[in-house]
């Protein structure tokens, strides 16, 4: 195993860590499949308010891709279809009927999934619903049918703030993780590479896995970012397309094979400062899970808080009636901001974290604190130079990339590596920024406007 | 405070859309801000975020020039002194100090903040805090004599033409608080050059001791005759490295005492506010093109030529404009090797002309504007390389 050490980046040192222990939530009564989890999808509704659906009816499709199919995480009747702004579809609510009922799959031998045709394994995954979770480079969407990927990374670390082990996630998942493998490379004629996180025992799932090339990160967020393995390991070129997937994902993938069921089980850690400790911890619960089956009322401690699917730096706001996201494994709750302090600017800063020294808060580096969604500043132009670099562990010049954005000069923006990075990557210049500037939504904006092009 | 902070919410409709001074919200916004923190919050990821922001920031650098200030202060007070041959103690000397500098910087702020104010109500924008700075900060560069009304024309020109035009802080090419200066140099030069503006003093009707000349170490070693050596010029005019790295000698306000600029370098750098790269790479430029001069010393050439690096740190605005000028972040090399060449062509520049350009004894503050004149074109080459370096992957 290769080790890569990471030297640029910051670990946000946030109170609200989940306990390592797995127990089961109370079942889910209501589940949802939500567009906007997948990158600009447009979606195409193929069921109605009321109709009855198993585990696998297709929800909606891609339009641009029909191919690619939404299905249903439990069986029951679809209980509304919420729309946000303009109209466009927010999530498709199932109401569980508590019966699991499930379309079923082929089933095949560890022999026969060696031989498989890759139209074979493109047919179930597609036809399973599995398929998004193969996403693509560039622009992280979900992969196109029709490629052929250079070489598939599997991500088997996540160091965003309070980010789940993802060693507890892959427990007793050996043979699963091991016949996904073996079904992903039937989809490329490249490498398939495995990230870690190097600081770990590798969990058994990763130690045994064959037919990977097992690669160590070490060093603070994000390295556990794909843009970083990639970068590090074979490095995105024009032309290229790569695939990648979270190493549950390729559990998920490897029991569709083996099984014939699609697997709807989903471990999410439940983080931040609003649980209250006991119940901060890792929940077995369904995919798409709502909300309220994993942290009820009585267990929040703040009085008004933001619901995140995901960790801080990335995740997507929910409402309180919300669900959790496709691809997150984690829900994090924080406090919302009120607060005004009284000539802020000029306070000592005991307990005021940052990443600069600017407050008395640096001399204690070992503290972790609660925090809320205040923004701690207004909005300016670019001032401070050199301090992005700092966080973005890629050979990048991130204050040069949004400005080409901001231009809107395409040729500019992919000389300067928009196409080797995705939004995450930028999202601790958005945490350090003093000109509180939204690096995340100007790289969103500027991929957009690459792939409007082609 | 409750109450205050009620009183604030009671009038903020007035000034928000809609309102009856809808037009003065960038005032109100201000005030607000500047007594509570914002109650802003994130809308999407990143859900939190840093506490550092452009206030803090801004007001670190003003902390940071602090000692430097005080100082400054009680050396114009000292030079008044030593020049009337008045015996005069601590606290006397810096009161009459602060006496004659109070207001030069009131000035600077009272009138660059009308303009800044102005801009920001008209483009409709929030007030930028890096005023705050450059307010200080150009003050601090003025010899104490400077007719207030100078002051108030410098930086209004260096408010207006050095920063506003391009669109505001964040957007100018130029050092605004620099450009101020320059402007007061080439357009009044009586009042800010020789050997009579840099001691706060009346050469017609005070009376002074013997033999008093007013000029700083900088201008005799400049006026060192050819063959002699310029350290052995500026010890018979009565100034000790000691003394100059102290302060206590005639100059600008704040730019005498490298020991208080030390601190605030230090302050600079600890809270992470200033580039390091920029302040290094500025020390080895003027380090290593002064040695370049002392080596091409011969018996013809001018005496500043034999003037060793460690003096040319402590004399003039070097020191100073090494920790505050060249380091903006906004007018400097926005790019880590650009900061670099940035640096180390300021230092260059800056004691290039101190040695061979017989008009300027002193060359930073030219070294430094040359330089934001070409940082974008630094920039311009580090991002082509990093664009080719991405093309030769393929």
């Amino acid at each position: 195993m290769t080790t890569h050490k990471i030297k640029q980046g910051y670990d946000i040192k946030l109170a609200g860590k989940a306990a390592p222990e797995v127990t089961e939530a109370n079942p889910a009564k209501q589940v949802a499949v939500q567009p906007p989890d997948f990158r600009w999808l447009r979606p195409r509704l193929t069921v109605e308010p009321g109709d009855s659906v198993r585990i696998g009816t297709t929800l909606f499709v891609d339009k641009e891709n029909p191919e690619i199919k939404f299905v249903s995480p439990a069986s029951g009747k679809v209980a509304a279809v919420n729309r946000g702004l303009r109209r466009a579809i927010m999530e498709v609510v199932i109401d569980s009927d508590g019966k699991w009922e499930s379309e079923t799959f082929d089933i095949f031998s560890d022999a026969e999934i060696a031989s498989l045709s890759r139209e074979k394994v493109v047919e179930q995954l597609l036809n399973s619903g599995l398929w998004p979770y193969l996403r693509q480079r560039p622009f992280s969407k979900p992969a196109n049918p029709a490629d052929t990927p250079r070489d598939i990374f599997i991500n088997g670390m996540d160091t965003a703030p309070l980010a789940p082990d993802v060693n507890l996630l892959m427990e007793g998942q050996e043979d699963a993780f091991q016949a996904g493998i073996n079904v992903l490379q039937r989809l490329t004629e490249g490498k398939i590479y495995l990230s870690v996180n190097g600081n770990l025992p590798l969990c058994n799932a990763f130690e045994k896995a064959q037919g990977v090339e097992k690669h160590g990160f070490i060093g603070p967020h994000p390295s556990g970012n794909v843009s970083t393995h990639i970068y590090n390991i074979a490095p995105f070129k024009r032309g290229d397309v790569l695939w990648f997937l979270s190493a549950p994902a390729v559990a998920c993938i490897g029991r569709l094979f083996k099984e014939g069921k699609i697997p709807v089980e989903r471990i999410v850690a439940v983080t931040g400062s609003s649980v209250s400790a006991e119940k901060r911890r890792y929940y077995k619960t369904t995919l798409g899970a709502s909300i309220r089956s994993l942290v009820e009322e009585k267990t929040i401690r703040d009085e008004d808080v933001r619901f995140i699917s995901g960790n801080v730096l990335t995740g997507r706001k929910l409402e309180p009636a919300g669900f959790v996201g496709f691809y997150d494994y984690q829900l994090t709750v924080i406090p919302e901001g009120h607060q005004r302090e009284f000539l802020g600017w000029i306070s000592p800063g005991f307990k005021k974290d940052s990443f600069s020294r600017t407050f008395f808060s640096a001399l204690f580096p070992q503290r972790e604190y609660e925090r809320s969604t205040l923004k701690h500043g207004g909005l300016r132009a670019f001032v401070q130079t050199g301090e992005y670099e700092k966080v973005v562990p890629l050979d990048i010049l991130p204050m040069h990339l949004v400005k080409s954005i901001i231009a809107e000069d395409v040729e500019e923006m992919e000389g300067l590596g928009l196409l080797d990075v995705d939004p995450e990557d930028f999202a601790l210049c958005s945490y350090i920024c003093p000109s509180k500037i939204d690096f995340e939504s100007y790289i969103d904006r500027g991929q957009h406007m690459c792939w409007l092009e082609g | 405070m409750k109450a205050l902070q009620r009183f604030f919410e009671k009038i903020a409709p007035q000034f928000e859309k809609g309102g009856r001074f809808e037009k003065f919200y960038p005032i109100f916004e201000m005030t607000d801000t500047f007594l509570f923190t914002t109650p802003e919050t994130t809308e999407r990821g990143p859900h939190i975020r840093d506490h550092l922001d452009m206030k803090r920031m801004m007001v670190m650098v003003v902390i940071a020039l602090l000692p430097a200030f005080v100082v400054g202060t009680y050396n114009v007070g000292l030079q008044a002194s030593l020049a009337k041959g008045i015996q005069a103690g601590l606290w006397e000397n810096f009161w009459s100090g602060f006496l004659t500098i109070l207001p030069i910087i009131l000035v600077s702020y009272i009138v660059g903040g009308f303009w800044e104010v102005l801009f920001a109500v008209t483009r409709k924008h929030e007030i930028n805090e890096g005023f705050l700075v450059t307010g200080i900060l150009f003050a601090l560069v003025l010899p104490p004599t400077i007719p207030l009304w100078q002051v108030a024309v410098g930086i209004t020109f260096g408010v207006v033409i050095g920063k506003e035009v391009f669109g505001g802080t964040g957007m100018n090419i130029l050092n605004p608080a620099l450009t101020a200066r320059a402007f007061i140099f080439f357009a009044f030069p009586g009042k800010i050059s020789g050997d009579r503006v840099w001691t706060a003093i009346d050469w017609a009707k005070d009376r002074l001791v013997d033999g008093y000349s007013g000029a700083t170490p900088l201008l005799v070693a400049s006026n060192a005759a050819p063959g002699q050596n310029a350290v052995d010029a500026v010890h018979a005019a009565g100034f000790s490295w000691d003394q100059m790295f102290y302060g206590l000698i005639p100059g600008s306000i704040g730019e005498t005492s490298t020991l208080a600029i030390l601190i605030g370098a230090a302050i600079l750098l600890i809270t992470g506010i200033g580039s390091w790269r920029v302040m290094l790479a500025t020390l080895i430029g003027g380090f290593g093109m002064a040695w370049i001069m002392n080596m091409a010393t011969g018996a013809g050439s001018p005496g500043i030529f034999s003037l060793p690096a460690h003096y040319h740190l402590v004399m003039g605005g070097f020191a100073f404009g090494l920790v505050f000028m060249a380091t903006d972040p906004v007018s400097a090399s926005g790019t880590n090797t650009g900061k670099w060449i940035y640096g180390i062509l300021i230092g260059v520049l800056a004691i290039l002309v101190r040695t061979v350009n017989p008009a300027y004894p002193e060359g930073m503050m030219l070294a430094i504007l040359f330089m934001n004149v070409f940082s974008p074109l630094i920039d311009y080459f580090v991002v082509r390389a990093n664009i080719r370096r991405r093309l030769s992957r393929a």
